[in-house]
């Protein structure tokens, strides 16, 4: 059995007398543990709880919080509430996907790279508002995402020297 | 002889009980419809009502014997006194209700619905599989849209799914009634595809957003059946058939399944149930089809081999109770569900694999023909077929046993492509070797037709008699589940017979929970068996089904030759080629084996 198999099977244990109700609160749990919904941890979910996996997969797609790659090393969320649309979050967003050539929710395959985009982060002020791996950066533009992203890969391959 | 005791499913599958199939009398009350004032059943819903006056509501997700999902709105009528509308699908009479079905406002309302489905649905009825049968079209035009209303931009790219070699699936003609999830999870228990995503991104998909080749997906095709526009299509071979009946080195050879002949006139226009096998197979000659065989031939072969396996498993203590292998979406439901059940599965191909590789051995050798230069055609009431045709186990050096499964509607559309009229053609014979058949090979087309050609031949092998009445009145009828005790020469046989794989399930899980009474099993995947089977004419209702089993039975009925076993021509392939039932050229050509699946479930 292989790591994340113990690690949702431990999981799944914790809920051992739950129903088809608690695949939220598992799936969160799931995301927790592994960084994302892996295709083993929902089939193992789904035999758990009886439930087909087209069906978990289609519970998990209906809300943003979860996703289905691993994240990169760099991850990178970008705030599409209502200020900083008006401030032009859009625009931050289609860099961000030309930039590293990903969609919302995506990974890139050097791992070094994955996109997300959230509703609010209560952070109006900064607007547009983006974080790179949960450190706030504010008042990005177009320009200013190409830019992060030079550093994260700079920062990167300093780390491996 | 044979005893038969009549179990409680079974009391309902007599032909006139199933028109009716109530017990207790409802209270009735009344209600008004448009200023008349009809009769209701208490507790059912207002379309239910409404539909037996003949008043038509129309609906697009509503879908017979399956609980209201009340999703599309289009069966919406007013109630006086009550504000807004409600849904007819979903929404119970009441004492003294008087509705309007057609007010101006009703009708404003659902052209309106049907305009807003209409903003992101592509302009291209034209080109479009489903044109002339799609409830969206037909809505449209009995509405009276004639312009586009509302114009939405298409959200996201959707890409068609031509990953499976059954079933196409076009997301942007899809208009999320949820139908064919419906179908998949509640009749089917497969579940190969629901709703991802949320809002405005909402689709129908497989889980992790991959092709339905990936999937848990059977191929079936109930869902073509019941999606409304088309969103979802068999994936068609027409034109590589008409390529193999223009290419003058191809001998062209096509069979044809059971329940063909008892749908293929609704094709046409023709009135369901009417039998029009002759026709059909001067039709096929007319296409250019060179040699034209009967899949119920090889049903015979089938009864004869299964039969024999049976005999052999009850003797030697094989692995019981035997499950029948002539569906293939129920093969690979066991595959991916049930692989402990694999070793259950009768190792008979299916008829149809079975006259694939007769045409390219036998056949062959006899008209001295190469098998690479063979076509084998077969047309089928069934998607699945597609799948089954183009398994590796189902060729024999590289050289498939069938290259190509039209449905009933390719056939429909070819026949119509050359012009041809059905109800004015001369009826011809089938081809011999294959032609001739037992009306046993004829009724494979109805749920329980397996398991009755089964008895009527296991009888004659156990006691060396034929049965007097060969009509076997509890394996009949559009039941879900039927279930025969039979004592045969002493042998205590418990046979059941299943139609959807929702109910193959319940039993298979029986059967896992300790259940021992049973030997032998028929599963169908299709509810109703292959005269209901996803390739089947669209727009067909459990009346037509029904229509069409009748015929089946009528055919039984009048049939000179009733039994598998004496099939003159079954007899003299066994004499001239195959040596005896489960002997080892038998093996080679007419066996098969099954292999489990890694899909996600």
């Amino acid at each position: 059995m292989s790591e994340n198999a113990k690690k949702v099977g431990a999981i799944l244990d914790k809920y051992s007398h739950a129903g088809r109700d608690a695949l939220i609160p598992i799936l969160q749990e799931i995301q927790e543990a592994l960084g994302f919904l892996s295709k083993d941890a929902i089939a193992q979910t789904g035999k758990r709880l009886g439930l087909p996996a087209s069906k978990i997969y289609g519970v998990a797609t209906f809300y943003n919080q979860f996703r289905f790659q691993p994240k990169g090393r760099h991850h990178i969320t970008i705030c599409r509430g209502t200020a900083c649309h008006v401030k032009g979050s859009d625009k931050v967003l289609d860099s961000a996907c030309s930039t590293l050539k990903l969609q919302p929710g995506q990974t890139s395959r050097d791992r070094m790279f994955s996109l997300e985009t959230v509703a609010c982060m209560g952070a109006c002020g900064l607007a547009p508002v983006i974080t790179i791996n949960e450190e706030f950066n504010a008042k990005v533009n177009p320009r200013k995402i190409v830019r992060l992203a030079q550093d994260c890969k700079e920062h990167s391959t300093e780390e491996k020297k | 002889m044979v005893c038969v005791c009549l179990r409680r499913e079974d009391a309902e599958t007599a032909w006139n009980e199933l028109d009716t199939g109530i017990t207790e009398t409802p209270k009735m009350i009344g209600i008004e419809a448009d200023g008349r004032a009809i009769e209701a059943k208490a507790g059912e819903t207002i379309l239910t009502a409404l539909r037996r006056e003949g008043i038509h509501v129309p609906t697009l997700c509503h879908m017979e014997g399956l609980e209201p999902s009340g999703a599309c709105r289009l069966c919406v009528v007013e109630i006086e006194g009550a504000g807004g509308m409600v849904p007819a699908c979903s929404y119970p009479v009441a004492d003294g209700m008087k509705l309007k079905t057609c007010s101006t406002r009703v009708l404003e309302a659902r052209k309106t619905i049907v305009e807003l489905l209409l903003s992101n649905h592509p302009d291209d009825c034209l080109y479009c599989v489903r044109s002339g049968k799609c409830d969206l079209q037909n809505l449209a035009v009995d509405l009276g849209v004639r312009q586009r209303r509302y114009q939405q931009p298409r959200a996201i790219r959707q890409e068609m799914d031509v990953s499976s070699p059954s079933i196409v699936r076009d997301p942007s003609k899809c208009i999320l009634c949820g139908r064919c999830v419906r179908v998949c999870e509640e009749v089917q228990s497969v579940s190969a595809i629901d709703f991802v995503g949320r809002g405005s991104r909402a689709q129908i998909g497989p889980a992790f957003g991959g092709g339905l080749n990936l999937s848990s997906c059977i191929n079936c095709g109930q869902c073509i059946v019941v999606c409304p526009t088309g969103a979802l299509a068999e994936k068609s071979n027409v034109q590589d058939v008409l390529a193999a009946l223009a290419d003058p080195e191809k001998t062209v050879v096509v069979q044809h399944a059971p329940a063909v002949s008892v749908s293929l006139a609704e094709e046409a226009g023709l009135k369901p149930g009417s039998d029009i096998d002759g026709r059909m197979v001067a039709a096929l000659r007319r296409v250019g089809f060179d040699w034209v065989f009967d899949t119920s031939f090889t049903a015979d072969l089938t009864i004869m081999e299964e039969g024999s396996e049976l005999v052999e498993r009850v003797k030697t203590g094989g692995v019981l109770p035997m499950l029948t292998s002539c569906s293939p979406g129920w093969i690979k439901f066991v595959e991916s569900f049930y692989p402990d059940f694999m070793p259950n599965v009768s190792t008979c191909k299916s008829p149809q694999q079975m006259m694939g590789a007769l045409i390219k051995s036998f056949f062959a050798e006899r008209e001295k023909l190469d098998p690479k230069n063979i076509v084998s055609v077969s047309i089928m009431p069934c998607t699945a077929k597609k799948f089954e045709c183009s398994r590796p186990e189902m060729s024999n050096n590289y050289t498939p046993d069938v290259d190509y499964v039209l449905t009933t509607r390719e056939l429909g559309q070819l026949i119509r492509m050359f012009g041809l009229d059905l109800s004015g053609l001369e009826p011809e014979a089938a081809d011999s070797p294959f032609g001739e058949r037992s009306s046993a090979g004829k009724i494979f087309g109805a749920s329980g037709g397996v398991m009755e050609a089964a008895v009527r031949s296991a009888h004659f092998l156990l006691t060396g008699k034929e049965l007097e009445e060969l009509r076997i009145q509890p394996l009949r009828g559009l039941n879900g589940v039927k279930e025969l005790r039979a004592n045969i020469g002493g042998v205590e046989i418990g046979a059941a017979v299943v139609s959807g794989l929702g109910n193959a399930r319940n039993l298979l899980d029986q059967v896992r929970a300790g259940r021992d009474d049973l030997h032998f099993i028929e599963v169908m995947t299709c509810p109703g068996g292959c005269i209901a089977g996803g390739g089947q004419p669209i727009g067909a209702d459990s009346d037509a089904a029904r229509l069409r089993m009748k015929s089946l039975y009528n055919i039984d009925q009048e049939a000179q030759l009733r039994v598998s076993h004496k099939n003159p021509w079954v007899i003299r392939l066994y004499e001239e080629y195959l040596g005896k039932p489960l002997g080892e050229k038998s093996h080679k050509l007419l066996h098969t084996k099954y292999c489990e699946r890694d899909v996600p479930v």
